[in-house]
C-alpha cells in the first residue's frame, strides 16, 4: 500500500515520540522568554553541552538497559569510581594522562562485566545488583581516594571535557571549521533521510508527503546550523560534544540496526518469547550491563576532566538524572520500548530546565521540585496516551 | 411481547484504524439465557465491554437500554450498581486471598468503625457458596481450589452484588466436561429460581444449544442474526454459517499424502520435572516424523505433550535430559534454542501471548525474530529486506493487517497464530512442531491454519500437531502417538483411529518403571 501520511496523521500516529519534541522546544522557548534570551546566548549554548555530556553518555547506556527491562542505579558510583581510579594514576603516581583514561575504562569494562555476571548468569534482579554496586563503588571511590579529592587534571586530559576544536580553518569570530563540520552533518543527515524514504518508496510503505518530508528536513538543517552559529560564535566546536555525537549516532545504529540491538527489544517485549526465538538471553543481558559499565566509565573520565578533580562524592544522584531522561524521552517502565535519541531529548530537557533555572536564579530546592513534576508528568503523558490508544 | 431487560440499539465502537463494531442490535429478554456466538475479532467481546462500562459513554455511538432506560455507564461499578456483572475469560481471583475475602473484595462488609466484620463475611460467604452449590470453607484460599471451583466463586461473587444480569465470556473454556455440565446447571438454575438473566459468550456449540434460550451471531463487527435454540433442529450448522459467512461443509482441507524419507526421529527420551527431583515428566519416548507427514501426538492435559516438544527444542524445559536425536538420518546434539533453530526445528508455543510473540512489537519484527541471522550481515540488520520478506508472508499467509508495522498485539487472534507461524517458516525449518495451533482461534481462521500446514508438507516439509481436539487430529495427521502420563502408549495410522480408541490409549498407564526412582 504506497500513500503518504499528512502532518495531522503523522502527529497523531508518533504522538509518543513527536510529543518529547514539542515538549523540548516548547521548554526551550519558555526559558529563552523567562531568561530574556540570556539561555540562548553562544556562551550559555556552549555551557549547556559541557555541563551535561556526562548524563547524555549515562542515558545512552541507561537507556538501552531500560529496554531489555532492567535498572542501573550504580552508575553514580561508577562515574566516581572510574574517575578516581584515572585520578590516582594520573595526579598520584605521575602516569600520562592516556594511562588513566584506558585504566577508567578497564575499571568499567570490568565493573560492567561484574554486574552483568550476577544480573544475567546468576539470576539476581539488576534492582538488586546495581543497588549493591551503588554501595560497593561508592565505597571503592572513598578507599581508592584515601577519602580525599585529588586534583588538578594536567591539561590533556583537562581538554577531553573542556577542550575545543577551533581555528582549524580560520574565521573572522566566529569559527569556520564548526560550521563546516555542522554543515557536512546536516548534509549527512538529508542525504541519508532521502535514501530512507526512497527505500521506503520502493518497499511499498507508507512515507510522509514531500512538502512535509523537505519542511521537516529544513525546520533540523535551520536548527541545527543555529546550534552550530552560536558555538562557532563563541569558544568553538566542544571536544565532548564531538564524544557525544560518536556515542549517538553509534548507538542508534546499534539499537536499531544490529541483530544485538534488536534482541534488546525482543527480550524487552516478551523474555520468553525470546528464547524461544533463540535469543542467547544472558548474553545480551551480560552485553547490555557490559556496556553499561563502559559508558559509566566514560561518564566518568569526562566528569573527573570537567571538574578537574577526583571527589569522593563525584556522580552522586547521576543515577536518577539518567533514568529520568530515559523516561521522558519515552522509554516504557516494562520494558521493550524507548530510543537513544528519546532518550537524548529527555536529557536536553533535564538540562534546560536546569540551566534555566540557575540562570534565574531560582533556589536549588525549588529546582529538585520542578524536575520531579516534569519526570512524573512526562510518565503520566505516557500513561495517558498508551490509555488512550486503548487494548481492544 | 416478552419484556426486554437490555436492548443495544445501533452501537458503533471505533478504535484507531478498526471499526470493531458498527450498528450492533442485541436485545435480551428477561430471564433468558442468550447466547453470543461469533468468530475470534468479530467483536463479541467488545460488545461485553461497552455494555459493562469498560470503555465508558462517549467512547461509543449509540444507546443501551436497560430495564427501559437509557444509561449512561462511565465506569464497571457503575453497571454494576444496576445488576450487570461480567465475568471474564481469565478469572479474576487473587490467589492468597480466602474464598470469602474474593467474594466481598471491593465490596466489604463492614461492621462498627468502618473495620470488616469477619463473622459476616463468611457467613454470607457460606450463604453464596451453597446458592452456586459449593461445599468448601469460606476461609480456604482460593488457589487451593482448582479451576471449576474458582468459576463458581465468581458466580458467588457476582451474586453478591445483587446481580440481575450475569455475562459470562467464554466460562466453560478452562473447565472439564464435568466442571463444565455443572456450571451450565448451574445457570438454568439461576434463572428458574432466581429469575437471573444470563449473556454467554461462546465457542463451543453444543453448550449453546444445550442451554440457551436464544443465540446472537456476530460476524466482523456487524450483527448477523438473533434465533431461537430451544428446541431447534440442525442449529449448530445455521450458527456456523453465520459466523463464517459461508457453509463449511469440509472442516478440514483435503491434500495428497506423500510421504518420503525419515526426517526426524527420536529415540528413548526422558526429561526430569525442573524443580521436583525425581518427578519424570516424559519417560522413554520413540518417535519419528517422515518428509511431507503431518504427525500427531493426543495427550490429555498434563500427559508431558508441551515438555516433550519444549524439551526436544533446544533444552527449554525440564533437567537430566537423556535420550537421542536424529535430523535426516544423523544424530544431532541439540543445547539450545539456536541450535535448534540451525538445525531446522520449529516450535510454535501452545500459548502465543505469552512464549510466542511480541505484543508490543509489529508485525514486521515478529516474523523475522526467529531468523534474524538471515537478514544480517556482520551482524548488521538490512531492514529493507525485512519488510519485503514480512510483506511477502502477510501476502502468502494471508494476514489481515493494514501494513506490516502494525503491532502484533491489535491482531485477532487468528492473524497473531499466522504471525507465528511465519515466523517459524521464514527460519527454514525442516520440522515443525505446533504446540495447539488452533487453539483460541475460530473456525475460518483454523480452516486456513490447515491450509498452510498442507502447504509446508506438500513443500517436503514435516509437521508435529499436539492437540487436544482429536476431531483436529483425525482430520489433519498422518499418523498419530498418543501420551499418557509421559509415556508414548501408541501409535495409530490415521486410517484406524477412531477418538474411542485414541482415548483409550491416552487414559492408559503404561508402566514402564517405577516412577519414583531417581535416574
Amino acid at each position: 500500500m504506497t500513500g503518504t501520511a499528512n502532518f495531522r496523521e503523522l502527529l497523531t500516529r508518533n504522538l509518543r515520540t513527536s510529543g518529547i519534541y514539542i515538549a523540548f522546544v516548547a521548554i526551550v522557548a519558555l526559558f529563552a522568554i523567562l531568561t530574556e534570551g540570556t539561555s540562548l546566548s553562544p556562551a550559555n549554548v556552549t555551557n549547556l553541552v559541557l555541563q551535561y555530556s556526562y548524563i547524555l553518555i549515562l542515558a545512552i547506556g541507561m537507556v538501552m538497559v531500560i529496554i531489555a527491562g532492567h535498572i542501573d542505579l550504580s552508575v553514580g558510583s561508577v562515574v566516581a569510581v572510574t574517575g578516581a581510579v584515572s585520578a590516582v594514576l594520573v595526579i598520584r603516581n605521575d602516569m600520562p594522562w592516556w594511562v588513566g583514561v584506558l585504566a577508567a575504562l578497564a575499571c568499567g569494562v570490568v565493573i560492567g562485566a561484574w554486574q552483568g555476571f550476577w544480573v544475567a548468569f546468576v539470576g539476581i534482579p539488576a534492582f538488586i545488583t546495581t543497588l549493591a554496586g551503588m554501595l560497593m563503588f561508592r565505597g571503592l571511590t572513598l578507599l581508592v581516594l584515601n577519602n580525599v579529592s585529588l586534583s588538578p587534571f594536567p591539561e590533556p586530559y583537562r581538554n577531553i571535557a573542556a577542550g575545543f576544536q577551533n581555528g582549524l580553518l580560520g574565521g573572522n569570530g566566529y569559527d569556520v571549521f564548526t560550521l563546516v563540520v555542522f554543515g557536512i552533518a546536516v548534509v549527512g543527515y538529508a542525504f541519508s533521510a532521502w535514501r530512507t524514504r526512497a527505500s521506503r518508496i520502493a518497499y511499498e510503505q507508507t512515507v510522509e508527503a514531500f512538502p512535509l518530508f523537505i519542511a521537516k528536513l529544513v525546520a533540523v538543517a535551520a536548527v541545527v546550523m543555529w546550534f552550530a552559529w552560536q558555538l562557532a560564535n563563541a569558544r568553538g566546536l566542544p571536544n565532548v560534544l564531538i564524544l557525544l555525537a560518536v556515542l549517538v549516532i553509534a548507538y542508534s545504529l546499534v539499537t536499531t540496526r544490529t541483530v544485538f540491538g534488536r534482541h534488546v527489544y525482543a527480550i524487552g517485549g516478551n523474555l520468553s518469547a525470546a528464547m524461544l526465538s533463540g535469543v542467547k538471553v544472558k548474553w545480551i543481558n551480560f552485553g547490555v550491563m557490559l556496556n553499561m559499565g563502559v559508558l559509566a566509565s566514560v561518564a566518568g573520565i569526562v566528569f573527573s576532566a570537567r571538574s578537574n578533580a577526583a571527589q569522593p562524592a563525584a556522580g552522586n544522584m547521576f543515577e536518577l538524572d539518567a533514568i529520568a531522561a530515559c523516561f521522558i524521552g519515552g522509554a516504557a517502565v516494562t520494558g521493550g520500548v524507548g530510543r537513544v535519541t528519546g532518550a537524548i531529548v529527555g536529557g536536553l530537557i533535564m538540562a534546560v530546565m536546569s540551566n534555566g533555572m540557575q540562570l534565574m536564579g531560582v533556589p536549588q530546592s525549588v529546582q529538585a521540585v520542578v524536575k520531579g513534576l516534569v519526570l512524573l508528568l512526562a510518565v503520566a503523558f505516557d500513561v495517558y496516551n498508551k490509555r488512550r490508544a486503548g487494548a481492544r | 411481547m416478552p419484556k426486554h431487560i437490555l436492548e443495544m440499539r445501533k452501537i458503533t465502537k471505533v478504535f484507531p484504524g478498526v471499526k470493531a463494531l458498527s450498528d450492533v442490535e442485541l436485545e435480551v429478554i428477561e430471564g433468558e439465557i442468550h447466547g453470543i456466538c461469533g468468530e475470534n475479532g468479530a467483536g463479541k467481546s467488545t460488545l461485553m465491554k461497552v455494555l459493562s462500562g469498560v470503555y465508558p459513554y462517549g467512547t461509543y455511538e449509540g444507546d443501551i437500554v436497560y430495564d427501559g432506560e437509557v444509561q449512561k455507564f462511565h465506569s464497571i461499578p457503575d453497571s454494576e450498581s444496576k445488576g450487570i456483572v461480567i465475568i471474564h475469560q481469565e478469572l479474576a481471583l487473587i490467589p492468597y486471598l480466602s474464598v470469602a475475602e474474593n467474594i466481598f473484595l471491593g465490596n466489604e462488609r463492614r461492621g462498627a468503625g468502618g473495620m470488616i466484620d469477619w463473622n459476616l463475611t463468611n457467613h454470607e460467604a457460606a450463604k453464596l457458596l451453597a446458592k452456586v452449590g459449593l461445599d468448601e470453607n469460606p476461609t480456604t484460599p482460593v488457589n487451593q481450589l482448582g479451576v471449576g471451583k474458582q468459576q463458581l466463586i465468581e458466580i458467588a461473587k457476582a451474586l453478591s452484588k445483587d446481580v440481575r444480569l450475569l455475562i459470562l465470556d467464554e466460562p466453560t473454556s478452562a473447565l472439564n466436561d464435568d466442571d463444565s455440565e455443572h456450571l451450565l446447571q448451574l445457570l438454568r438454575n439461576l434463572k428458574e429460581e432466581q429469575g437471573i438473566t444470563s449473556i454467554m459468550i461462546s465457542h463451543k456449540l453444543n453448550e449453546i444449544q444445550e442451554i440457551c434460550d436464544r443465540t446472537t451471531i456476530i460476524r466482523d463487527g456487524h450483527t448477523i442474526e438473533t434465533i431461537d435454540v430451544a428446541g431447534q433442529a440442525g442449529i449448530q450448522d445455521r450458527i456456523i454459517r453465520g459466523m463464517v459467512g459461508r457453509d463449511l461443509t469440509n472442516r478440514y482441507p483435503t491434500r495428497e499424502h506423500v510421504v518420503g524419507e525419515e526426517l526426524f526421529r527420536v529415540e528413548d527420551w526422558s526429561v526430569y520435572h525442573p524443580t521436583q527431583p525425581g518427578r519424570i515428566v516424559v519417560d522413554n519416548a520413540s518417535f519419528n516424523v517422515r518428509k511431507g507427514e503431518v504427525v500427531g501426538i493426543a495427550g490429555v492435559m498434563g500427559a508431558g505433550r508441551t515438555e516433550l516438544a519444549m524439551s526436544l527444542f533446544g533444552r527449554s524445559y525440564g533437567r537430566d535430559i537423556t535420550g537421542r536425536m536424529y535430523m535426516h538420518g544423523e544424530e544431532v546434539n541439540v543445547t539450545d534454542v539456536s541450535s535448534a533453530i540451525k538445525h531446522g526445528l520449529a516450535y510454535a508455543t501452545e500459548d502465543r501471548k505469552r512464549y510466542g510473540l511480541n505484543l508490543i512489537e509489529d508485525v514486521r519484527r515478529n516474523i523475522s525474530a526467529a531468523a534474524l541471522f538471515k537478514l544480517a550481515k556482520r551482524g548488521w540488520v538490512d531492514g529493507n529486506k525485512e519488510i519485503k520478506v514480512a510483506e511477502e508472508y502477510r501476502a502468502s499467509m494471508n494476514i489481515k493487517t493494514p501494513t506490516v508495522m502494525q503491532t502484533v498485539g491489535n491482531l485477532s487472534g487468528g492473524n497473531q497464530q499466522k504471525v507465528v507461524l511465519s515466523k517459524w517458516i521464514y527460519s527454514d525449518a525442516d520440522v515443525l512442531i505446533l504446540d495447539e495451533p488452533t487453539r483460541g482461534i475460530d473456525v475460518g481462521a483454523k480452516y486456513e491454519i490447515y491450509t498452510i500446514i498442507n502447504r509446508l508438507v506438500a513443500a517436503g516439509k514435516a509437521v508435529i500437531i499436539i492437540s487436544s481436539e482429536l476431531p483436529e487430529l483425525l482430520g489433519t495427521c498422518d499418523r498419530i502417538y498418543t501420551l499418557a502420563f509421559g509415556v508414548v502408549t501408541g501409535e495409530v495410522p490415521v486410517a484406524e483411529a477412531t477418538q474411542e480408541k485414541l482415548m483409550t490409549l491416552m487414559t492408559q498407564e503404561k508402566s514402564t518403571k517405577d516412577k519414583e526412582v531417581r535416574a
